[in-house]
């Protein structure tokens, strides 16, 4: 019965996967003719020699790091605050998952426009407020912007996942700690810390499946400028701005291959979780 | 004195959960907010809270430029109809993983989620010169199979996740009942299976609603969604605040909307198989 | 249980496919267009009640962009023969290259009254190759200076109708008053081919530079090249607004109208814009002067025309046709005129515009954009030779990759992440790399 999943996604993998392994070997430039013959592994080549391409990686696995960073320690604490008694627990929760239902390009539109402009942005008024001269987000702090956004797009989905988890914790457990006179700090790196491992893997293996491959968020926001051309956006540069389909190919298997790499990682520890 | 000091902590949980989830809300108030203001208003300096003149000229503006219900209707269909086939052919794969598993069962599901790290725009040129031969493009069904595959691994493995936490016995008792295999699964798994089900299609429907990037390059005038009405606002000359945030209002409106009355389902959810 | 499934899922499938083809079973006479959303093409798209009216057997259906988008989807369609549109808005840069490759409907074929001769011939040898008229213009635009009257008149000024350079820069130090947040001089600084290197290409034009010798050996290490970009970081790094490495032509348009420029140099379209009370709160003090140069014989303006054009397979050329005589016709400016005024009509296109006194009235700036038009000059763009057309753009294919990155490195330095030196010596390095990838 998993054949059909099975052969769909086999075929969604390989068509794709052989026609990109094809371009990647043939000087491809639709504008200038298309196919222009072969060219063995000079495309491969081409790609990795670019003065963008380690810059680009670095920048994949900064934003990617840094969002999950973000969404898992804040992930933690927001969870930790909703699990608390309190008035409008409902309403509250319902504040804080609204941002995971926003398109990407429109939250990336409304972060860069009318937050982060350094003349018109809120951010901007708030600091002239306090006395300081506004920040340009974008282009001086272009990666950690980013981040920022795209973190507030997934805190939401980290946070859930970890309310739940605390949720389920043992209660009595908790109770005879708190009757043991067991400090909060101690409380929390003892009992709830361990209990959340196994959801912050799969908040972390999730992420990580979405982060590799934003787009929109760049594309709107700085357009791969001030050092955040991620690998994916250097591809799209590729194929797309410069029409060289060939070249984009190559990139395409080498984001696979660093996909890959990512996956084998995530999936060892994720692999040890499941089978729980 | 016990009591006192309970309540008056429920107070100070209660004031800074509601501040978070203001501050983590705002970016969609402030959006909500400035779609009623005039231009003018909208870039106001210090900017206008509440005390505006509120007005609906941005709704009626956008409207007319473009057909929203047309947009908003293919949106439906498609993370609709990507969804619920999606459902149906990840249904009796996660099935056959939970109940029947086999050695390969673990490599199967990380394989698929693997699959989901392939970059997209590396594979445009393929996917597009494909749908071109099929005759797929602009088309809602050309749609529908991307969107569908794009989010078949989570499908399954949401699904898998939440089979796996069904009791066997309960299967192994209503065999020996004599329960055919269709009653078997009509009634003692399906209501067990249902919540699962039903939060695993929230989730992916929510994610389909907002993939921008094949929803945008793979139609023209006829099957794009939200995504494409939204890429019409995104920067045009002039001051374009209030219109962008009315047309980002109406994009994220729906969803927006269903999330929130359908949030203890996605809650629910959301663990995959986190939770013991 | 697997035949079940099966059948579900294929019945599920029919049921998609039929509804799929449901849809799409009116295309019989449909012109599908792709546009831009800016301002001129939205009024366009309003008015297509006129042109259905004339011609109730054709429907109009339209697929509005914001610029980027509209410009991958449209290449990433015409390239791959994808027939998704039947009109595209495309500019001088894409119609010499693509009607080299054939992939464009000639359009010299235009009934009489259409008047070709009457399209300003600037405007009309960029969207002409070897004779055959491959877009017709919607609109037309070159660059000059925008600056406030008042803000001059303040610091006891007087703006030349053709400035200097050094003009430029002191004239912008006189009216910085950065405490009430107005900035001398408004430049773009966003990265792209279409923005901060459209203004800086057309800049470094008038400072001597070039983007390529007669070898196609590109020239970024050349002495111009460091002047224009020096003047350009300094003039705005004292006398900008903040964040100006993000700022394109609509940043700068919303900074200018709510009176936050001293000066801005940009598409000449803007001039509506910004002389038009409903959006401006300067409206009334906004004076006109053509591009700076430096005195070597180049202007620093460029040339531009959002065009319309019919891609080579097209299964409703016929109907393409008429949409495009119409929408960029002498009537439809009459059209326009009668509807929202004449200083909203798509500019920059026909000479009897121009000639028309009830324009000249309208739009003080009607003057000032013909002479920034006359003065590019497309085909000998700079002050040494070039093997090139094209004056804020090289028409070559590989121009937009190559200039978008290279648009990041200026970008980079305006923001001061590097240095002027270490951004020109990427762009050189960045350059001479894709030119030998696309086999120069």
């Amino acid at each position: 019965m998993m054949a059909p999943a099975v052969f769909l996604l086999l075929v969604w993998m390989l068509v794709p996967l052989s026609m990109t392994l094809f371009f990647s070997f043939k000087k491809y430039l639709p504008l200038r003719g298309g196919d222009l013959g072969w060219v063995g592994f000079e495309n491969y080549i081409r790609f990795v020699t670019s003065s963008s391409f380690w810059p680009s990686v670095q920048a994949t696995l900064t934003i990617v790091g840094g969002v999950l960073l973000i969404t898992v320690v804040l992930g933690i604490l927001l969870a930790l605050l909703l699990d608390q008694p309190m008035w409008g627990q409902g309403v509250v929760r319902i504040l804080v998952i609204a941002p995971f239902f926003v398109m990407p390009t429109v939250s990336a539109l409304v972060w860069k426009n009318m937050f982060m402009d350094p003349v018109n942005g809120l951010l901007a008024h708030l600091w002239k407020f306090f006395g300081f001269a506004p920040y340009e987000w974008l282009s001086q702090a272009s990666l950690f912007s980013v981040t920022l956004i795209v973190s507030w797009q997934w805190l939401p989905f980290a946070t859930l996942i970890l309310l739940t988890a605390i949720q389920s914790l043992d209660r009595e457990q908790l109770e005879a700690a708190e009757i043991d006179g067991a400090p909060a700090l101690a409380k929390f790196f003892h009992i709830i810390l361990p209990h959340l491992g196994q959801a912050v893997t799969i908040v972390i293996l999730i992420q990580t499946i979405f982060l590799l491959s934003i787009f929109a968020e760049i594309f709107v926001t700085t357009q791969g400028s001030f050092g955040t051309k991620t690998l994916t956006y250097l591809i799209f540069q590729r194929v797309l701005e410069s029409q060289n389909v060939g070249l984009g190919s190559a990139g395409g298997v080498y984001a696979i291959i660093l996909a890959n790499i990512v996956a084998i990682f995530l999936m060892r520890i994720v692999g040890k979780n499941l089978d729980k | 004195m016990a009591r006192t000091s309970t309540i008056k902590r429920r107070i100070i949980i209660t004031i800074v959960a509601w501040g978070v989830g203001l501050v983590i809300f705002f970016p969609v108030l402030w959006t909500i907010l400035t779609s009623f203001k005039s231009e003018a208003q909208a870039i106001a300096d210090p900017p206008l809270f509440l005390f505006f003149d509120w007005t609906l000229e941005n709704y009626s503006i956008v409207q007319e430029r473009s057909d929203y219900m047309r947009f908003l209707w293919n949106s439906v269909i498609i993370a609709g109809f990507s969804t619920l086939i999606g459902i149906l052919v990840g249904v009796p794969a996660a099935w056959s993983m939970a109940f029947a598993p086999s050695r390969r069962t673990k490599d199967v599901l990380l394989w698929m989620l693997s699959t989901k790290m392939l970059p997209a725009v590396g594979v445009l040129y393929p996917i597009y010169l494909l749908f071109i031969q099929l005759e797929l493009l602009d088309t809602h069904i050309g749609l529908i199979i991307v969107v569908m595959m794009i989010n078949l691994p989570i499908i399954v493995w949401m699904l898998y996740t939440y089979f796996r936490e069904i009791p066997k016995e309960i299967l192994e008792a209503a065999r020996i009942d004599g329960a055919s295999l269709k009653s078997e699964i009509l009634y003692v798994l399906t209501p067990m299976a249902i919540p699962g089900i039903a939060s695993t299609i929230l989730l992916n429907f929510i994610l389909a609603w907002n993939e921008a990037f094949w929803t945008l390059n793979l139609t023209a005038a006829k099957a794009g969604p939200l995504t494409a009405f939204i890429a019409s606002y995104s920067s045009p000359e002039g001051l374009f605040y209030a219109k962008l945030s009315a047309a980002s209002t109406m994009a994220i409106a729906p969803i927006l909307i269903l999330g929130w009355f359908s949030q203890k389902q996605l809650v629910r959810g959301l663990t995959f198989g986190a939770v013991k | 249980m697997r035949m079940k499934s099966t059948v579900i899922a294929a019945s599920v499938l029919a049921f998609t496919v039929t509804f799929g083809a449901f849809m799409q079973s009116h295309a019989a006479s449909v012109v599908s267009i792709a546009t831009v959303n800016n301002g001129d093409m939205i009024r366009m798209q309003g008015l297509t009640d006129d042109f259905t009216s004339k011609n109730p057997d054709i429907t109009l259906e339209w697929v509005t962009l914001e610029e980027n988008v509209l410009r991958q989807r449209v290449t990433q369609d015409i390239a791959t023969k994808g027939g998704q549109f039947d009109v595209l808005t495309i500019g001088t840069y894409e119609v010499p290259i693509w009607g080299n490759n054939g992939w464009l409907v000639s359009l010299n074929d235009l009934p009489s009254d259409w008047d070709v001769d009457d399209l300003l011939p600037a405007i009309r040898n960029g969207l002409t190759v070897d004779g055959e008229l491959y877009a017709a213009p919607f609109y037309g635009e070159s660059s000059m200076v925008m600056y406030r009257t008042d803000l001059m008149a303040k610091a006891g000024m007087e703006m030349p109708n053709a400035p200097t350079w050094d003009f430029i820069k002191e004239a912008a130090a006189a009216m910085t008053d950065k405490d009430n947040e107005i900035y001398g001089v408004c430049l773009r600084g966003k990265a792209g081919w279409g923005e901060n290197m459209a203004f800086l290409t057309a800049t470094a034009n008038s400072f001597g530079a070039r983007w390529f010798d007669e070898n196609w050996k590109p020239q970024f290490d050349s002495e111009a090249w460091a002047n224009t970009l020096n003047y350009y970081v300094d003039l705005m790094n004292n006398y900008g607004p903040p964040g100006a490495s993000t700022n394109g032509f609509n940043e700068n348009l919303s900074l200018f109208q709510q009176g936050k420029c001293g000066m801005w140099i940009d598409a000449t379209v803007a001039a509506s814009f910004v002389t038009n009370p409903n959006n401006s709160t300067v409206a009334d003090s906004v004076g006109f002067a053509l591009a700076p140069d430096n005195g070597l014989g180049k202007r620093g303006n460029w040339l531009w025309a959002w065009s319309l054009a019919i891609p080579a397979g097209s299964d409703a050329t016929d109907a393409a046709k008429k949409f495009i005589a119409w929408a960029t016709s002498k009537q439809y400016t009459e059209l326009v005129a009668s509807n929202e005024g004449w200083a909203n009509v798509p500019p920059g296109t026909r000479q009897s515009l121009y000639a028309n006194p009830a324009y000249q009235e309208a739009a003080s700036f009607a003057a000032m954009t013909l002479n920034s038009i006359n003065a590019a000059d497309p085909i000998n763009p700079t002050v040494d030779p070039v093997p090139y057309t094209g004056v804020q753009f090289v028409a070559i294919p590989e121009f937009a990759g190559i200039a978008s990155q290279v648009g990041q490195e200026f970008s980079a330095a305006l923001a001061g992440q590097q240095t002027v030196a270490e951004a020109l010596e990427k762009a050189q390095a960045l350059t001479a790399d894709e030119m030998e990838a696309a086999g120069y």
